[in-house]
Parts: C-alpha cells; structure tokens; sequence
C-alpha cells in the first residue's frame, strides 16, 4: 500500500491511539495527494472518528506523525491546524445552537480574516463577513435560511450548515465526518451533488457509512478495520478486495452491489 | 439599533429616566435617604453588570467577584491612608490592581470548566480575603476608614451626594455602553461563541481560552471600578466586601435581572436591594422570603426579570 504520491497533502505515518487497553488507532499509515476525494470507510468500531479527531488535533496521537502541507502538524492544537487550512464537519452535528445560520458562517470567515480582539465596531455590520457567510450558506443552499437560528433548522440543514463553516474558512482540505449521517434519501442525493460540486476546488476526506455514495463520490477508499489499514485504493479494487469482503461480511451486499 | 416599543424597552427607558431624576426628586422632598440608598444600587449595578458580562455572555460562572469590590476598594483606601488622596492615582491603580489580579486568577482558573472553575474563583477572593484580614496596618478584620474620599482636583466632588450619584450613574451607563460594544464586537461574538459551543471555535481557528481570559481581564477591571466607588460610598473599606456571600449575592442580582440581557443586572440589582431593604424592615430573617422568591425565578423564568417582560410583551 505505499503511496506513489510524490507530494501528498496530508501524510499520516505509523499513528498509534490507544485507550486503555485498546488499541483505536493502531499504527496507520495513510496519504492523500492534492485534490482527490480520499474516502476512508470501515466497519463501526474501526476507529475513524478516532482517526479524524488526532487529524484535526481535538485528540493528540500516542505515536506517529501527521504532516499537513509539508509541515508536522502532530502537537498542533486545533485552532492552528484550522489556520493552516484543515476544516473539519463533525459526525454529530456540532454548532453555535444559539446563533444564526449566518451568523455561525461569518464567524468562520471571521476566523481566518485578520485578528478578533476587536472590541469596537460591530461584527454583524462588517460587510466582507457577511457577504463570506452569504456566499458559504448559498453554496450549500441555505441562503434563505441565513437569518434563522440554528436550533430552528432542520437535520439536514444543520448537516448542511456544517459543510458551509468548514467551507468559510477557506480550507485546503475538508475532513468530513460522516455528513450524510441521520439524513434523507433527497437531503442525501442532495449532498452528494454538492460533494461532486466541491472536490472541484477542495481536497476531501470522507467518512461515511453511507456506501453508495461512497463508491460514486471517491477517487481512492481507504479500509480502517479495529485501527488498521486493510486496504487502500481506487474503488474497483476494493470492491474486488477479497480482504475488505471478509471485514464487511454482514455489509457485504452494500459493498458489492452498488456503484 | 433598532427601537422598538416593547414591554421590555419601556420598563428599561423608565427606569434610565427615573435613575437621571432621582436626585431630583431627592432634593424637592427632601428626601436624603434615597439617594444615598439608590447610589448604592447603582455602584452594584455596575458590579452585576460586569458579572454579567463573563457569566450571561461568556459563560464563566465566577464565585469570587466580589474579590474585585475589595481590590478596587482597598486601592482607594490604602492610598488614602498613605495620603494619596487624588482620585487621578487612586482610581487607575483600583483599575491596574483589579485587572493584574484578574489576569493571574483567570490565567490558571480558567484552565477549569464547570463546577471547579466555580470552586477555584471562590477559593482565590477567600484568599484575597484573609489576605485583607491579615493587613494590620490597613486594619485587618476591622477594615479601614477613608477619612477623605478621592479628590479629582476640584472637577468633581464626591463629598456632594448629588455629584457623587451622578459619577456613579455615569460610571455605570458608561460600563453598560462599553458592554454593549464589546458584545457586538468581533470579540464579543467569538466569546459568545465559545460560551455556545467551545470545541467549533477551536475547530474553526479560535484559541478559546484567550478571549475568555481578556473578557475575564475586562469584567474584572470594571468591577475594580464599582469597588473605587464603593468605597468612596461608604468612606469605609473592610474584608467583608469581598466575603463569599458577597459573591453570591452578585451572581443572584444577575440571575434575578436575567443573565446574558445587557439591562437585566441594574434591574436585578434594584429589585434584589430594594427587597432586601424593605423585607429587612419587617423581619430580620427576609432571607427566608429572598430564598424561596430566587428559586421561583430560577424555576419558572430563566431569563429573569428581562424574561419574564419580554414573555409579558409577546403575550
């Protein structure tokens, strides 16, 4: 499984995670080179939420490195790694509940625009902001939506409203965990659209269960079992992977029927 | 802004109008007491109001600020005693004091969330406490009188009732301005933020600890302010003003008012000391009616005061 990649844009090498006994990251190795929808799948328990959070610095590996763009992002805490253009969605839907859509987005946008201790002028008049967050929360088809508070919007809108945070802060790479999750055969078909739309113009992570789309959307598919790495490839290859079928028995028919 | 004409708006309008006229209607009846009683109102005004600014915006439940009343206080006091009597001395080193003292508590409580940063904000201003009891010179557990309050070199005379309420209600208008810009402010909401949702500021590029270390630095300068005052009330200053239950009693007049609504603290701290002051009056145990009276509140009207009038002018 060694990567060809001369110049990947997140390299992971040998990241060990482990609580207690258990060994939640266990000694993977993984590329993803500029521009390609890298998906990374495997059964629950397998460790990619794990594996997204030591990525994003919400947790801090054992062992291992993680390189971002050329640089060694393993002890970088969150807030840094986001300035460096790593923008994450969380699985479970994770905003300000208190806010508005808009709101939410231009403090994404407010993030990487210069500094915050401003303590003067008024935030929600600054134009740049809100047309950023305008521009965000149209992308993801929300710009109706741009003055309700989040606690009001749907699922999938809020699902929705996670990509165009992580979308306002100009990331080089998207680590989107699971944003398919809890929705609708439409509010699905709809992100998937979306998806197709901006690994146009972003690098993306993607992990998701939802394994049609999956198989439509990914340039390479990594197989996380209990840490490990069993497979990496196009997505041929591992629906034709005889390992990955073991590890998906009970999944087996979504692996091999779709796509 | 826009205006709009409310339950809400009108409640607070009369009450900014009554607070500009009290000393009015103090000098035609005569009636000295209440504006001696009202000036104390509105140096706690201040001090909820900048409780109000860590706890209803950034939400740090601070234990300890009335460590602040002390520390502002014992600056003017201290000073006074050593014969520094200009308030152009005393009152920028209440203020320096206040938010050094602030810069090192917040630094290492704020590596806590929850109940213990709760714990560790009250542990330190005990500590500020006993630390002020131990002051023999200064008068340890008998406190300190200021024989003469701060001279502003003949600007202003804090000796004159009238002049003094006026300095106060400036002060405190002027903290509530100040609060309401930083709310606004790119500061303000990512503080904000980070009271709503810590792990997607971080997420997003936020050092949340920062923001909520400066917010805690700038409440904490602002309370310094209402201590300076309180102690030119008084012309006394004690470790009493920082005891516990001092705190207590600030994080109740937020709550009462409503945490997190910019006027909620003035109106609480009113109402609060007004009850005090007139169940007083009738028992010496009104802690009995405070106490079941905060519970309702706490229980059926969340926002407080402010709450309940927004409630009343939507129904």
């Amino acid at each position: 499984m060694a990567s060809s990649l001369a110049d990947p844009l997140l390299r992971v090498e040998n990241l060990v995670r482990s609580f207690g006994g258990i060994k939640a990251t266990d000694n993977l190795s993984l590329d993803v080179a500029p521009g390609e929808l890298h998906a990374i799948i495997g059964p629950n328990g397998a460790g990619k939420t794990t594996l997204i959070s030591q990525l994003t610095g919400q947790l801090m590996p054992n062992s291992g490195t993680v390189q971002f763009a050329g640089r060694d992002v393993t002890r970088l805490p969150s807030y840094q790694r986001s300035r460096l253009g790593l923008a994450r969605s969380f699985q479970i839907t994770c905003l300000l509940p208190d806010f508005t859509a808009a709101d939410n987005v231009a403090l994404a946008a407010q993030a990487h625009d210069g500094h915050s201790f401003r303590f003067w002028g008024s935030a929600r008049k600054e134009k740049p902001l809100r047309d950023a967050a305008q521009a965000a929360l149209t992308r993801v088809g929300l710009a109706k939506r741009a003055d309700v508070r989040v606690s009001e919007l749907s699922h999938g809108e809020q699902r929705e409203l996670e990509l165009a945070v992580a979308l306002a802060t100009k990331p080089k790479l998207l680590l989107l965990d699971e944003p398919m999750a809890g929705l609708g055969v439409t509010e699905s078909a709809r992100m998937v659209a979306l998806l197709k739309e901006l690994r146009k113009e972003v690098t993306i992570v993607l992990v998701e269960h939802d394994m049609e789309a999956v198989f439509a959307l990914a340039d390479r598919i990594t197989v996380l079992v209990y840490g490990r790495v069993i497979a990496s490839g196009d997505p041929d290859a591992i629906r034709n992977n005889e390992e990955v079928k073991r590890a998906y028995l009970g999944d087996q028919h979504a692996v091999t029927s779709h796509g | 802004m826009k205006f709009q004409i409310n339950v809400r708006n009108v409640v607070v309008a009369l009450t900014v109008l009554g607070l500009l006229l009290l000393p009015v209607y103090s000098t035609l009846s005569g009636n000295a007491f209440i504006l001696t009683l009202f000036t104390r109102f509105v140096i706690f005004a201040l001090a909820a109001a900048s409780l109000n600014l860590i706890m209803g915006y950034g939400g740090m439940m601070s234990f300890g600020h009335a460590a602040y009343l002390g520390i502002g206080g014992y600056a003017v006091g201290i000073l006074a005693f050593e014969g520094i009597g200009s308030g152009f001395i005393q009152w920028p080193i209440a203020l320096a004091a206040s938010a050094l003292y602030a810069l090192v508590i917040g630094a290492l409580s704020l590596r806590t969330r929850g109940v213990y940063f709760i714990m560790i904000t009250l542990a330190f201003a005990q500590m500020a406490y006993y630390i002020a009891s131990g002051m023999s010179r200064y008068g340890g557990d008998d406190g300190l009188t200021i024989y003469k309050r701060s001279t502003f070199g003949g600007l202003i005379d804090l000796s004159n009732r009238v002049q003094f309420y006026y300095l106060c209600l400036g002060c405190l208008f002027g903290g509530i301005y100040l609060i309401w810009r930083i709310i606004n402010s790119r500061f303000g909401m990512v503080v904000q933020g980070v009271r709503s949702n810590e792990q997607r500021m971080q997420a997003i590029g936020y050092h949340a600890n920062r923001y909520r270390l400066v917010c805690f630095v700038i409440s904490g300068t602002i309370c310094g302010l209402a201590g300076a005052l309180l102690a030119n009330n008084t012309d006394f200053i004690s470790p009493a003003t920082m005891y516990w239950t001092r705190s207590g009693e600030l994080m109740v007049m937020v709550v009462f008012g409503g945490m997190g609504s910019l006027f909620g603290p003035v109106l609480g701290t009113i109402v609060f000391l007004l009850l005090e002051e007139l169940l007083s009056q009738f028992t010496e145990y009104w802690a009995l009616i405070m106490g079941p009276l905060l519970l309702l509140i706490v229980l059926f009207a969340r926002g407080g005061i402010m709450g309940l009038l927004g409630r009343f002018g939507r129904g």
